[in-house]
């Protein structure tokens, strides 16, 4: 896992509340047994015409999203299933952060395992976001948890303390579990379940 | 201190917890599918690691297999590969798998509560938004990404932040015609998409009490669209007599002593939890929804709202949106809404209980002309009990479809799906623009309402044809 770090980058706004992950990538790009190609089907219907053309008034296909790393998006932003290939996509499209008021539990999660940094910023905020000119930029700190905004005020933001640890140092999960292994071989000869499948 | 079952079962399951990072939570039982599965194998050769427990891991196909005859090849490469992906990883990694030969083959959220595998105080984690499902049983239950998928595979564990506990209390006592279905759609109406969001329900009072475990599923399940990763409902003697005798259920004194600890997990008395909410059974109508999230339903005697008159702007412009792409009228009825498809099954609703409640509508009846109705039962075990009880004859009499288990039309992964426009009223849990195929406008509802909706043509209030 490669060390998060600060960076800049312009806004690419999607003022939709409740943005749900079948609209990121839609269920049926699910059935790939792999994590790459996803980041041409991120957005899929909103973003192509039924013959599979660019739509011009959709964001991502405006010049504007080229090379922009920051999506800034509305409330309650990845909403439904569990998919990873919801951050998998935002990711291989060159997304490293997504801003927000209020993130779903689950894709924040998967976000964070994915170098994908969820952003919940005040509602004021925000509105302010969104009502940046298109050139805009703004930076992100995940150091010291702050959002950079065009005329230097700074806005904090909070990120769980282990996953900031993780993500600034490059320390990939499951290998932190994996070193607590007799801590886990205690708890299964203390607690035994009473399932066995194999049974 | 007076303790919530979610305490009680967080508490047995934390293995470590280390300054600095979230807790060490055992998983008792994990479920896995084709869809979110592949990749974490992946992950598990790439670092040369094995799965610990494999007898504590079960799977199945159920999203992307096709719900047309079982002994014909899946037709599509794509799906075709990802299935004999799974078979082959389980076959690598000791992981009994129950695929598309196989007579326990089903939705991953039915099959585990009607094998037994399901039990009350242990954690089960499955990579599905749905896995809340088993939280009826008062497992703690939740859906999983792919990477936790690896990890539970390779070390049983999960790093976890306890969730706040959300009480929601019903009240009161249902109407005839007025099931489980409409008392979480209510819920998801009351509180937003958004409304349980960093917590986990606790489902609870009179009318959770006097509904079969089916029911109880129906209510967790949708616990997700809620935003709430987890629901729960405490086990008591209607979860006991489910439970008792499934294959895979514990036995003779392991039954016994389970028992009386699962006795023991019920929410103490002056237990204190973060959040409430409750609802009046009483005062509740079939629902159904008119938008593209859960949350935007309404009692079946309503109107589409009118976004106009709703003041939160975000609210408003995502209503508008919605009814856009739905193409409906504010200020109208749903009922009347002239329909296209019905989809009865899921794992929210197609458990044999929902069979039999569509049947009752369909017996001696005949659905509409020119609409396609498909009946899709969410295990073998679904099926074959609707065929001893001739289920299976009413619905193919009334002119709907009888196909094979699997999420089929819930989620459209395989080929089973609404045409672009198309309307459908689905007893499933998503009505998200595209859910059921690109440009399909779902309407959320029960067995009930669907299953009326089919013989009329047009959205249909159950209580008309009891």
């Amino acid at each position: 896992m490669k060390p998060f770090t600060r960076f800049e980058s312009r806004l690419v706004p999607l003022a939709i509340d409740n943005v749900d992950t079948d609209q990121i990538i839609p269920a049926r790009f699910l059935k790939t047994i792999s994590k790459d190609g996803l980041g041409s089907q991120l957005f899929c219907d909103w973003r192509y015409d039924a013959e599979g053309r660019p739509k011009p008034d959709f964001i991502l296909n405006q010049p504007r999203a080229k090379g922009a790393e920051i999506l800034l998006a509305g409330d309650n932003f990845g909403c439904g299933s569990s998919r990873e290939h919801a951050p998998w996509a935002l990711t291989q499209f060159g997304f490293r952060a997504v801003i927000s008021t209020s993130f779903a539990d689950i894709f924040r999660q998967n976000s964070l395992k994915n170098s994908l940094l969820p952003v919940v910023v005040p509602r004021e905020v925000h509105a302010e976001l969104f009502a940046l000119p298109v050139e805009a930029t703004v930076s992100i700190d995940l150091e010291s948890e702050t959002l950079v905004l065009p005329d230097g005020r700074k806005v904090a933001f909070a990120i769980d303390p282990f996953a900031k640890h993780c993500l600034l140092n490059g320390i990939d999960e499951l290998g932190y579990i994996r070193q607590q292994e007799d801590a886990i071989a205690a708890f299964e000869a203390r607690c035994g379940s009473a399932v066995n499948t194999l049974g | 201190m007076p303790s919530t079952i979610i305490d009680k079962v967080w508490g047995a399951h934390v293995v470590s917890e280390q300054p600095g990072a979230p807790a060490l939570l055992y998983i008792d039982m994990h479920l896995v599918h084709e869809v979110t599965s592949p990749q974490a194998f992946d992950g598990l050769r790439a670092r040369g690691l094995v799965v610990r427990r494999p007898e504590h891991t079960f799977a199945t196909a159920d999203h992307s297999v096709p719900t047309t005859d079982r002994t014909l090849p899946i037709v599509d490469p794509i799906a075709a590969r990802q299935v004999a992906q799974l078979e082959a990883n389980c076959r690598e990694f000791g992981i009994p798998c129950h695929s598309m030969a196989s007579q326990l083959q089903g939705i991953v959220h039915i099959i585990g509560p009607e094998l037994g595998l399901t039990q009350p105080g242990m954690t089960l984690v499955c990579g599905d938004s749905h896995t809340a499902t088993h939280g009826a049983f008062g497992a703690l239950a939740f859906g999983i990404g792919t990477s936790e998928v690896e990890q539970v595979l390779a070390t049983q564990c999960l790093l976890q932040k306890k969730s706040k506990s959300y009480r929601v209390e019903v009240t009161g006592q249902l109407h005839p015609s007025v099931t489980a279905k409409d008392i979480i759609l209510a819920l998801i109406v009351k509180i937003g998409t958004g409304g349980g969001t960093g917590c986990i329900f606790e489902f609870c009072g009179p009318a959770i009490r006097a509904l079969s475990m089916e029911e109880r599923m129906t209510i967790c399940n949708m616990s997700i669209e809620a935003g709430a990763r987890a629901g729960m409902i405490a086990p008591d003697d209607t979860t006991y007599e489910y439970m008792y005798g499934r294959q895979f259920a514990p036995q003779g004194e392991e039954w016994d002593r389970a028992l009386s600890r699962w006795r023991r997990l019920p929410s103490d008395e002056g237990a204190v939890y973060d959040k409430q909410v409750s609802i009046d059974a009483a005062e509740l109508e079939p629902m159904v929804t008119f938008g593209t999230s859960p949350g935007m339903g309404i009692p079946i005697s309503g109107l589409v709202p009118d976004p106009a008159g709703i003041a939160d702007p975000g609210e408003r412009e995502s209503v508008a949106k919605a009814l856009r792409y739905m193409d409906l009228e504010p200020g109208k009825p749903l009922a009347g809404h002239a329909i296209d498809v019905v989809f009865i099954g899921s794992c929210t609703n197609g458990r044999i209980s929902d069979l039999r409640a569509a049947a009752s509508v369909l017996k001696g009846r005949h659905v509409a002309p020119g609409l396609r109705v498909l009946v899709v039962p969410g295990s073998h075990d679904a099926k074959r009990q609707a065929e001893a009880e001739g289920l299976d004859v009413i619905f193919l009499a009334a002119g709907a479809e009888w196909r094979e288990p699997g999420c089929s039309m819930c989620l459209a992964m395989n080929g089973d799906q609404l045409e672009p426009g198309q309307y459908g009223v689905a007893t499933s849990n998503r009505n998200f623009e595209g859910r059921q195929g690109k440009g399909g406008r779902t309407i959320l509802a029960s067995p009930l309402t669907a299953a009326a909706s089919a013989v009329t043509g047009v959205v249909t209030d159950p209580r008309r044809l009891a």
